[in-house]
């Protein structure tokens, strides 16, 4: 695996837009080649070797190609956005849009993310070691495909809004959330080891919510059924579980009304 | 002898009444009395008269002071400013007529600036939720001559749109409503005893920021699922008997307003309240609509949906529109310190956006072109003093139920000042000759 090393050492006035910062396109590419890629800042068109020191090469493919992003990159969107396969680590915080529907490989942020990391994702692996913002794993704007595959790991907290339109893969939120988890959520999984204020699986479809810590508020339309043992992030534990949201539609499979499934640790 | 002028268009605020009568001196030049209006519409054409109206625009000096200049200088620094900039706002728009609007966002794509307007601190939301659930809706008309179930959300037309009441959602005597508001039911859900709850059948005296609880439950009571004890302090039973009422009309509307557009859950709000309009249609007809403040917001998002396919907050600066509100909204924006430049025209930011934003505004090149002198024109860099769309120049405006209504011209406008779209026009064709020249 080859690995290429950015380094920001020309910070942009306003943000700059770095979709190229990915596997996918820095693959068979020189260094001189990465440096002449485009990146905007602004109307501007300018290129990303105004911004990052560039050393190394790609690798043949995305796959054998590895990203270290060093240096402070909070005024960076777009790190590893559509990336398929390879590897990317920033070691500082980016900025919004981080992992963007991302399809394969490993991302690894070391800091912390801005909303709208890991949008309408596919596949692959996102760790987070910091906490994220808003909309983590959500759909884009007037999209019903949030989050649909994959697995988004935030070791801090999360913001408002994640896994919002949901419908497949993993976010596992080690700490707490703020407000509004799954909303209009159709399948997947959202597993909150901490605490989530309020509105919590409103107008879920499907899908499951686990929760460890507490929720002050519960939305009206989920009702108790039973308690049960499921197996979460590796380990047992003991649920209660509700079904809902009952004021929102749901479809018949089989017969039998699918509900989302909201499971509180007992 | 002074003459009347009648249907004459009120532009203030989003009901767009269009039965103004104004009597104006013989010479056309000043409006000597107002009939029909309410009393803030009233006070937007006597505004027009004030002996202390700026008529030239102002550059401000180093030391504060503001020194008046040419409108052809005005006209050069706006389209430097604007050329220089990576990455210019241009905000409002929302006070003005759609032709100016369209001017406005010709300059736009070719300076690849981020177009929003006043929905952004508004009913943005509204409009988010329209995009991810739909909207059934209708127009006021509508409301007037069926409408027996009429619910106030979050909002207080009694202040904030004080003839819609009595001209469309509560006293009026339609076609199927002969006997007005003996006809209807009026709900109102807001945390205060507002004026327009006090005139309500029901008032549903919420918790603070538990409208998308509250939501949540008629729909679950319109399914005949169990509730809990309350929901957002108010008690089962009122859930279930204010679902029955909503049920037994024959045509329903929920109005909302800012107290659930921008509360807690915005767009979530917005979304379940269109989603219980369209569960209520299994039972009997019902719409929804925005109560939308400036005259012509619903223009502005219906010029940039026209143009550019979203109706606020879109970002031009690729070449391509892109929309993401929490990005491309002026306050996150000028918050994050995303752009270098500041245009506002027909709107008051530095009144109603928070501190951080108006400092930035202070900070950056800007300029306001606005008839008043407002807190925004205080910060800004120039102040281009321009004619009063509907009092001194018409005008296509878009009524909150999305209607199309031509604004009046009554009087001139003083001697030498600019109409928006004559100072816009200005703008863009010297965008054209420092573009060209590039
Ligand atoms: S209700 Fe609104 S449009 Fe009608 S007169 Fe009053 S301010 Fe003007």
């Amino acid at each position: 695996m080859e690995t290429v090393t950015i380094t920001m050492k020309n910070q942009p006035k306003l943000y700059l837009e770095a979709d190229n910062v990915s596997p996918d396109k820095f693959a068979g590419k020189k260094a001189s080649e990465i440096a002449a890629l485009h990146a905007y800042e602004g109307r501007e068109q300018t290129t990303l070797g105004k911004y990052f020191e560039i050393a190394g090469e790609g690798g043949a493919t995305a796959a054998d190609t590895r990203i270290i992003v060093k240096g402070d990159v909070s005024r960076v969107k777009y790190i590893g956005m559509k990336m398929s396969a390879g590897e990317v680590l920033v070691e500082q915080s980016p900025d919004m849009y981080t992992g963007a529907w991302m399809q394969g490989g490993k991302l690894v942020v070391k800091g912390n993310v801005d909303s709208f990391a890991g949008i309408g994702m596919k596949g692959g692996e996102f760790l987070i070691d910091g906490n994220a913002g808003d909309y983590l794993g959500a759909a884009y704007r007037g999209d019903w495909r949030g989050m649909q595959g994959g697995l988004i790991r935030v070791k801090g907290s999360a913001g408002s809004d994640i896994g919002y339109f949901m419908n497949g893969g993993t976010i596992i939120v080690h700490g707490n959330t703020d407000v509004h988890v799954g909303t209009h959520m159709e399948g997947g999984r959202i597993v909150i080891k901490g605490n989530a204020p309020s509105k919590v699986g409103g107008q879920m479809v499907g899908g499951e919510i686990f929760v460890y810590g507490t929720i002050d508020v519960m939305m009206p339309g989920f009702k108790y059924v039973q308690d049960e043992e499921v197996e979460v992030d590796g380990e047992r534990s003991k649920f209660a579980l509700y079904y809902g949201d009952t004021g929102e539609r749901h479809p018949k499979r089989k017969g039998q009304i699918v509900y989302g499934k909201l499971y509180l640790k007992i | 002898m002074s003459k009347s002028v009648t249907d004459v268009i009120c532009p203030f605020c989003g009901t767009l009444c269009d039965d103004l009568e104004v009597i104006v001196s013989d010479d056309g030049k000043k409006i000597e009395d107002i009939y029909n209006a309410c009393a803030i519409g009233a006070e937007k054409f006597m505004h027009a008269q004030a002996p202390d109206r700026i008529k030239r625009p102002r550059m401000q000096q180093p030391d504060g002071s503001y020194k008046e200049v040419s409108y052809d200088e005005a006209v050069e620094y706006t389209a430097r400013m604007l050329y220089n900039a990576k990455k210019p706002l241009m905000y409002g728009w929302s006070s003005t007529s759609c032709e100016a609007q369209s001017v406005g966002h010709e300059i736009a794509e070719k300076v690849g600036a981020i177009v929003d307007n006043t929905a952004t601190v508004c009913h943005g939301t509204t409009l988010i939720a329209v995009q991810d659930v739909g909207i059934p809706s209708c127009t006021l008309g509508e409301i007037k001559n069926r409408a027996d179930r009429i619910i106030f959300w979050g909002c207080n037309p009694c202040h904030a749109h004080p003839r819609h009441q009595s001209r469309y959602s509560v006293f009026p005597r339609g076609f199927f409503t002969n006997k007005g508001h003996m006809n209807r039911k009026v709900i109102v859900v807001d945390p205060r005893v507002t004026d327009t709850a006090k005139l309500a059948d029901y008032h549903y005296q919420i918790e603070q920021g538990r409208d998308f609880e509250l939501l949540s439950a008629f729909r679950v009571a319109l399914r005949n699922e169990p509730l809990p004890e309350t929901v957002a302090g108010i008690p089962r039973e009122k859930i279930i008997e204010g679902a029955e009422v909503m049920k037994s009309g024959r045509f329903g509307i929920i109005f909302f307003g800012m107290g659930v557009t921008q509360s807690l859950s915005k767009n979530h709000n917005i979304d379940n309240a269109i989603m219980l309009t369209k569960d209520l249609n299994e039972f009997t007809k019902f719409s929804i609509m925005a109560m939308r403040g400036h005259y012509n917001v619903t223009g502005s998002g219906q010029v940039l949906g026209w143009q550019f396919g979203y109706p606020f907050s879109v970002d031009l600066s690729r070449g391509f529109a892109r929309y993401n509100p929490g990005e491309t909204s002026s306050n996150d924006l000028l918050r994050r310190g995303e752009v270098d430049a500041v245009f506002v025209l027909g709107s008051d930011p530095g009144a109603h956006f928070p501190i951080s934003s108006v400092r930035k505004i202070a900070q950056l090149p800007s300029v306001c072109v606005d008839p008043h002198i407002t807190p925004t024109s205080e910060i800004s860099k120039l102040h281009v003093p321009v004619a009063f769309v509907g009092v001194e120049v018409g005008g296509n405006c878009y009524r909150m139920d999305n209607v199309p209504i031509e604004a009046r011209k009554v009087v001139d406008p003083p001697e030498g000042v600019l109409t928006d779209v004559e100072f816009l026009t200005r703008v863009n064709a010297r965008l054209d000759q420092l573009m060209g020249g590039k």
